[in-house]
């Protein structure tokens, strides 16, 4: 069976087909584009600006990705599109164009949860079996473990996004948004080696961010190499800190944070496997240091490339087909999108 | 059709861990790997069982390793903070009257706790052996000697909320029934000045004796009879707002239901007696009403 995915919930379009083979053969990619809509820095990305470069390049998409694949229409089973959660306007932008391909094409619908896109793509190419996932990216924190036919949520942040968290301390150092924000930092963070002290908010198997944002965004500004020497922030030793230290700083307080609830939630269900994904799951420090709780729990990390773990169509094509094959669908009066859905309202009907 | 453009994909292997920095199970000294028992390995810490000072005072330690994938000054400021909270708060509970284990020793550089080492069962065990028995048709559901044990539990979550101490991860797991001897024959040598009273203990002590509704003609001795002990309280915090206490109590009704499917009634009986045992707990029950409708999160709808 063949599905084609299209997503489109925050900056990136994402056009995926992907093909089932006969039960118990992995999944096949025959096409995975993306499109990045890039702000200019010190700014993030608007809704209404989002969606217009979404509705500008979705066509295109579509007509490369299809011919890419080397499918027929008639072999498509379904499209597949994300129902939620993500930002209104983009969101509606593809929702239109994937109700228009099933009306073009007579094709069914299926509306799919952007979260379970991202975890059953994760499971499918790392072949974990029942991972506790580590859900990490511009607009979701949550830790997820499936339990009776829902994925669960164990802990989730109480205010902003730890992407969102990364991005915004981005803005205010004018690191640029290409390729993206979180990337930059990564590659600033490698040249720090100082910690400034940043407050650590976690609540049991909950965290919070927007407290760190703030004090983060205040050091931020001491560290402006316009001002006098006497005004920069400097560490104990005298040293002065730079944007690099700051962005090493904030790095290892949320990570550590992020670390922390992952290991409780795995304790607490007693798995041995941790999946990371979502966009902050392709930064390489967040994955060795969950590399290192998972060693000495005596367990395995999962984590995907930049292809799967950023937003992409061929995660919701992935879900929706495996939905799609237990029956359901989602009619075109249904076919709306939610910016609120969450993880544990979806019926997962295709795992025991 | 064949696709002609296959992209099998190759599963992504599971990321290399990097070599391991110590053993795991090597606490610092003056402890030794002799005598030493792992009781349980939690996120954040491990805990043995082993002697202190003198080879026939059995204690627990809890240990807080250093997390080798946090900065070593972050690491050292979060041990620290924490290792402190629970002893501070295990210390004010003792003095208040709180059944807890008591604080021996710390070492917040080594990230260690020695606390006072407590025989009986936990409150999980209890309730796993009673079902057993009562499948065997030895006891019945609902018997007065087991809804003695709630009633303690309720009393005794009553109390460390009343002090302003909310546990943070409060399950039957956390809760322990002490062996009813083991407080007056053989308790620690170091605890075994039980001389000043405080008031609350008192209180707890003239409602013990008020309490006519379940009538506790002099029986023989049961294993039911010992107090009840809270244990665990690295999730602590100290505060005295409503919200906090009924999350506490909706956490335990939780871990009740979880593990034993018949505890309705017996969870009651918790609720009642916690309403019972101190001035406010009323406005907690009903706040209780209130967290269970909402669950634990929001539903962000809306």
């Amino acid at each position: 069976m063949i599905a084609l995915g299209l997503e489109g919930s925050a900056n990136k379009i994402g056009i995926g087909l992907i093909s089932h083979p006969s039960s118990n053969k992995p999944p096949i990619v025959l096409s995975n584009l993306r499109h990045t809509y890039v702000s200019p820095p010190g700014e993030g990305f608007l809704p209404k600006d989002t969606a217009i470069h979404h509705r500008a390049w979705v066509v295109r998409l579509i007509k490369q990705a299809v011919r890419q694949a080397g499918v027929k229409i008639e072999d498509i089973d379904c499209i597949c599109y994300t129902k939620g959660p993500g930002m209104g306007a983009p969101l509606q932008s593809v929702a239109v164009a994937a109700r228009t391909l099933s009306l073009l094409w007579g094709k069914p619908l299926v509306g799919v949860n952007h979260c379970v896109g991202h975890i059953e793509m994760g499971r499918a190419i790392t072949n974990a079996s029942n991972p506790v996932v580590l859900y990490v990216s511009g607009g979701n924190t949550q830790v997820i473990a499936y339990s009776a036919q829902r994925y669960r949520i164990f802990g989730e942040t109480l205010d902003i996004a730890i992407g969102n968290c990364i991005d915004r301390f981005a803005r205010t150092l004018m690191i640029p948004n290409d390729p993206f924000p979180g990337y930059n930092v990564e590659q600033l963070a490698k040249k720090g080696k100082n910690l400034v002290d940043i407050p650590y908010a976690v609540k049991g198997m909950d965290c919070s961010f927007s407290g760190i944002l703030a004090a983060a965004d205040i050091l931020a500004h001491s560290t402006n190499e316009a001002l006098p020497d006497g005004k920069r922030l400097k560490t104990e030793d005298g040293e002065i800190v730079t944007r690099e230290d700051l962005c090493f700083s904030l790095q290892e307080t949320v990570f550590a944070m992020l670390v922390e609830i992952t290991e409780r939630a795995m304790a607490h269900v007693g798995s041995k496997q941790v999946l990371v994904v979502g966009g902050v799951g392709s930064n390489e420090r967040l994955q060795q240091m969950m590399g290192m709780m998972a060693r000495d729990r005596g367990g395995t990390v999962f984590a995907t490339d930049e292809r799967f773990c950023i937003d992409n169509g061929i995660m919701i094509a992935h879900a929706g087909l495996l939905e799609y094959k237990t029956g359901i669908t989602t009619s075109l009066e249904d076919s709306t999108c939610t910016q609120r859905f969450r993880t544990d309202e979806v019926f997962v009907g295709w795992r025991d | 059709m064949a696709p002609s453009a296959d992209i099998a994909i190759e599963p992504i292997a599971p990321i290399e861990p990097p070599a391991p920095l110590a053993p795991l199970h090597a606490l610092p000294p003056p402890f030794t790997d002799s005598n030493l028992e792992v009781l349980t390995q939690g996120a954040e810490a491990l805990v043995y069982k082993t002697t202190f000072l003198t080879p026939a005072t059995p204690c627990v330690v809890k240990y807080r390793p250093p997390k080798p994938y946090r900065h070593p000054t972050l690491d050292k400021r979060l041990t620290k903070t924490r290792l402190l909270a629970e002893a501070r708060v295990l210390v004010r509970c003792r003095k208040e009257g709180v059944g807890v284990p008591g604080v021996l020793a710390g070492d917040w550089d080594n990230g260690w706790l020695v606390l006072e080492w407590i025989e009986g069962m936990t409150v999980r065990k209890v309730l796993d052996e009673w079902a057993d028995k009562v499948k065997r048709g030895d006891k019945k559901e609902g018997d007065d000697e087991m809804l003695g044990v709630m009633r303690k539990v309720g009393r005794a979550v009553g109390r460390l909320h009343d002090i302003g101490v909310c546990h943070g991860d409060l399950t039957t797991s956390n809760l322990m029934l002490r062996q009813p001897s083991s407080s007056t024959e053989h308790a620690s040598p170091l605890f075994q000045h039980r001389g000043h009273q405080t008031v609350s203990a008192m209180r707890e002590a003239a409602m013990d004796g008020a309490d006519g509704s379940e009538p506790s003609p002099p029986q023989p001795q049961s294993e039911l009879d010992g107090d009840i002990i809270l244990i665990d309280f690295g999730l602590v915090s100290q505060t005295i707002q409503d919200e906090d206490r009924a999350v506490d109590l909706y956490v335990l009704e939780r871990a009740f239901s979880a593990t034993h499917p018949a505890a309705e009634p017996l969870f009651q009986k918790i609720l009642t007696s916690y309403g019972e045992s101190f001035k406010g707990a009323k406005t907690v029950l009903r706040r209780l009403e209130d967290v269970r409708l909402r669950g634990r999160k929001r539903s962000m709808l809306g």
